[in-house]
């Protein structure tokens, strides 16, 4: 990855406190484990940007290794990963994404 | 695969779409005690990594945890 993709992930980590790598956009996601990670932040009604990787190859693949995370789509919250699909689902399910995303909305 | 790095697993496979290539995959293991969810997953996804990079699996649904259950 350059030094110069890696910059303008940092940024984009840094400037959004909830931000999705997914495949489409919140109107359309174009694969169904983004689609959950859309209708979960939507059901928790709180503000999130996404950033579509189809439209960006660079950031697709840059992302993963970013992350260490061979799959999309991808959640930050407050600059920290917090996981794809699966881990939003379970966090959810136990209530503890609330909690994360409240504490990062207040900061 | 996945025992292959994580020796003391338990692990169970569901061929979702019955073509090979969309898997629902539990697996159990002692080393993912006082690990974070997402480096339980990394060390499931680093043990399939050929596999996922040659997207012979597609899909892949992945569920962790500690033989005591958390």
């Amino acid at each position: 990855m350059t030094p110069e993709l890696k910059e303008q992930l940092d940024d984009l980590v840094k400037q959004n406190k909830i931000l999705v790598f997914m495949k489409g956009n919140k109107l359309m996601p174009q694969c169904g484990f983004s689609n959950n990670v859309v209708q979960i932040l939507n059901t928790l009604g709180v503000p999130f940007e996404t950033i579509d990787v189809l439209e960006n190859s660079e950031i697709r693949q840059g992302i993963k290794e970013y992350s260490n995370w061979p799959t999309i789509p991808q959640v930050y919250i407050n600059g920290k990963f917090v996981g794809g699909s699966d881990i939003l689902i379970e966090l959810y399910q136990k209530g503890e994404l609330q909690e994360t995303v409240e504490v990062a909305l207040a900061s | 695969m996945i025992k292959a790095e994580l020796p003391d697993a338990q692990v169970q496979v569901q061929d979702l779409t019955g073509g090979g290539d969309h898997y629902q995959v539990t697996v159990v293991s002692s080393q993912f005690a006082g690990k974070g969810l997402v480096q339980q997953h990394q060390l499931v996804y680093a043990a399939l990594q050929q596999a996922m990079s040659t997207e012979a699996i597609h899909a892949l649904a992945l569920k962790t945890s500690t033989p005591s259950g958390s």
